[in-house]
Formats: C-alpha cells, sequence, structure tokens
C-alpha cells in the first residue's frame, strides 16, 4: 500500500513535467513576426489594430496553447489563409522576384566595382605615351631653346 | 560607342522600375465592373472558382446559371457583415421561391470562425469560400463587405461596395425576380 502511494505520488510530481517538455513553447510573439495579416498587406506584429489580426492573433493564441510547435501554427495558417500569409512568400512564380532581384543587384553592383577597380589599375600600369620623334632641324632648334633657358 | 557598363545599370535600373510599378499595379482592386455597371451595361459575371466552406468541394459561380444570385463577399471578423447577415438571410427567404439565392463568399477568414458566425446567425444560404482572396480579385472585391447582383443569364447587373440596405436590395434584386 505504501508503495502503491509512493508511485503515484511520484508519478503526480512528474506528470507536469512531462507534459511541459512534450509541450513546445510557442508564445504569440514568436509567430507574429513571421506572419502577415493578409487583409492589412503588414506583419501581423505591425498590425495592431485590425479586427483580421486580432481574429489570427486569438487563433495564434489557441493553437500554441494547444501545444502546436511555431511550424504546425504557421502550417495551420497556412491553411486558412494560404502561402500570402508568410512574412517570407514562397520562391516560385512572382514571388521568386523577392530573392532574385536583390541577388541580380549585389551582383550587378559587384560586377560594376571589379570593372572599374581593373580598368583603374590597366591605366596606372600602362607606359608613358611615345612622343614621335622631331624632324632633324626641329630637334635642333628645340635643343637650342632649350640651351637658352637652361639656368 | 556606348560603354557596356552605363548600359547595363542604366538596364538594371529599367527592369527594377517595371518590376516596381508591376507590382503595384497588379496588387490594386480593378474597378472596370463599377463603370461598366454604371454605364448601364450587363457584364458577364466572372467565373469565380472557389470551394465549398463546410466540405470543401469545388464550386463555382457557374453552378448558379439560371438563378438570380446575390454573391455577398464577407468576413467573420468584419462588422458591418455581421449588422448585414440578418437583411440577407431575410431576403435569401424571400428570393428562394422565385429560384434566387443569396450566395455567401467568405473570404482571408479563418474557418472556425466563420463557421461559428453562420450558426450564430442562423444563415441557411450556401456558403463559398475563397481562402485567399485571389478569385474574388476579379471581381474588384477590396472591402467588406461587397454584393454583386447576377442575373438569371449570368450577367452582373448591379453591384455594392460596402453593406446593402432594403431599399438597394428591393431597387436591385426585386425586379430580377419577376412578378410577386
Amino acid at each position: 500500500m505504501r508503495r502503491a502511494l509512493a508511485a503515484l505520488l511520484v508519478l503526480f510530481l512528474l506528470a507536469p513535467t512531462a507534459a511541459s517538455a512534450a509541450c513546445p513553447k510557442t508564445s504569440l510573439a514568436d509567430v507574429e513576426d513571421e506572419v502577415m495579416c493578409p487583409v492589412c498587406g503588414v506583419p501581423l506584429g505591425l498590425a495592431t489594430e485590425a479586427p483580421q489580426a486580432q481574429r489570427e492573433r486569438a487563433f495564434i493564441q489557441r493553437e500554441a496553447e494547444a501545444c502546436k510547435s511555431k511550424q504546425q501554427i504557421k502550417n495551420e495558417l497556412v491553411a486558412q489563409f494560404g502561402d500570402r500569409v508568410l512574412a517570407l512568400p514562397p520562391d516560385k512564380g512572382f514571388n521568386l522576384a523577392v530573392y532574385l532581384v536583390p541577388a541580380a543587384i549585389v551582383l550587378a553592383g559587384i560586377a560594376a566595382i571589379t570593372t572599374v577597380a581593373l580598368r583603374r589599375r590597366g591605366g596606372a600600369r600602362s607606359p608613358p605615351p611615345v612622343t614621335p620623334a622631331l624632324p632633324g632641324d626641329d630637334a635642333a632648334r628645340l635643343n637650342e631653346d632649350l640651351e637658352r633657358y637652361d639656368l | 560607342m556606348v560603354s557596356p557598363l552605363p548600359l547595363a545599370v542604366g538596364l538594371a535600373v529599367v527592369a527594377v522600375v517595371a518590376l516596381l510599378v508591376y507590382g503595384v499595379s497588379s496588387s490594386g482592386p480593378s474597378r472596370t465592373l463599377d463603370g461598366q455597371v454604371a454605364r448601364g451595361e450587363k457584364p458577364p459575371a466572372p467565373a469565380l472558382e472557389l470551394t465549398s466552406l463546410h466540405d470543401g468541394a469545388k464550386r463555382s459561380l457557374r453552378d448558379y446559371k439560371g438563378k438570380v444570385v446575390l454573391v455577398n463577399v464577407w468576413a467573420s471578423w468584419c462588422g458591418p457583415c455581421r449588422e448585414e447577415s440578418p437583411l440577407l438571410q431575410r431576403w435569401h427567404e424571400r428570393m428562394q421561391p422565385k429560384g434566387g439565392t443569396v450566395l455567401g463568399v467568405d473570404t482571408l477568414d479563418i474557418k472556425g470562425d466563420a463557421l461559428g458566425f453562420i450558426k450564430k446567425y442562423k444563415l441557411t444560404y450556401p456558403q463559398l469560400n475563397d481562402r485567399e482572396g485571389t478569385s474574388i480579385r476579379k471581381l474588384g472585391t477590396a472591402q467588406y463587405p461587397e454584393s454583386f447582383v447576377v442575373d438569371r443569364k449570368g450577367r452582373i447587373t448591379a453591384l455594392q461596395r460596402g453593406p446593402v440596405d432594403d431599399n438597394w436590395m428591393r431597387e436591385h434584386v426585386l425586379p430580377l425576380l419577376g412578378p410577386s
């Protein structure tokens, strides 16, 4: 009898720990940064007063209280509202531009800087321009003039 | 000869601007229908491909051809939709014996909330769902509620961006139902 009571006591003490270990601690703040308010067109964290945002928050809260992980809640939101609810859009169709355009701009910038740098370096290394030789009379006259001004 | 670097930079700038213009113009609501209806035209209703709110089965506005349909776009979080619902239910009961129906299109909503709304306001008219609000964009929908009257030939004869009232229904729906 004593053993049974002790076992029950142990179970009673361990039960909340086991439950909390199985229940991921997902908060509203964790999720609302990564999802949109589809009607407002802004991230949920920024949509404070919109009625749809309030419903969405209540939904997230309920899901979190039902021990859902962040990813599970996001999947549920996609099931309710579609991909538009995700703050980072999926990499397909026109949305692909969200990822490609910044990358293309960065690559174009690097290419432009590299091209300009290479041109400048090439310009510094190039030999001085060759002056064409003067005809015999002109060369002699130039030398005379230079000697005259030689102090 | 034009240097390739400025040309490439120029093209990149033009491409980015074009992308931004496309993004902005494609996200705005179309108001083509409003102009057509205001001129007295009866444009064909777009083929809205939707799902049943209750069982997720595919449904289309074409399924209701031959009936007078009041398409009502709503969401459970929308305050004016709550106020409008009892009126729509009354009109559905009035339209049904004369070959008409109110057709609810719930959008951008949590399904549980939408079903709770239907139960709370005892709505018996058919309810479809446009989860992402993409299909109703063909109607230029940008606010909630919005209503569209579709005649028996599948043409839009009137629309209201905002809640309808009894006078509006009398003016735009009643004549299509035939003699009482």
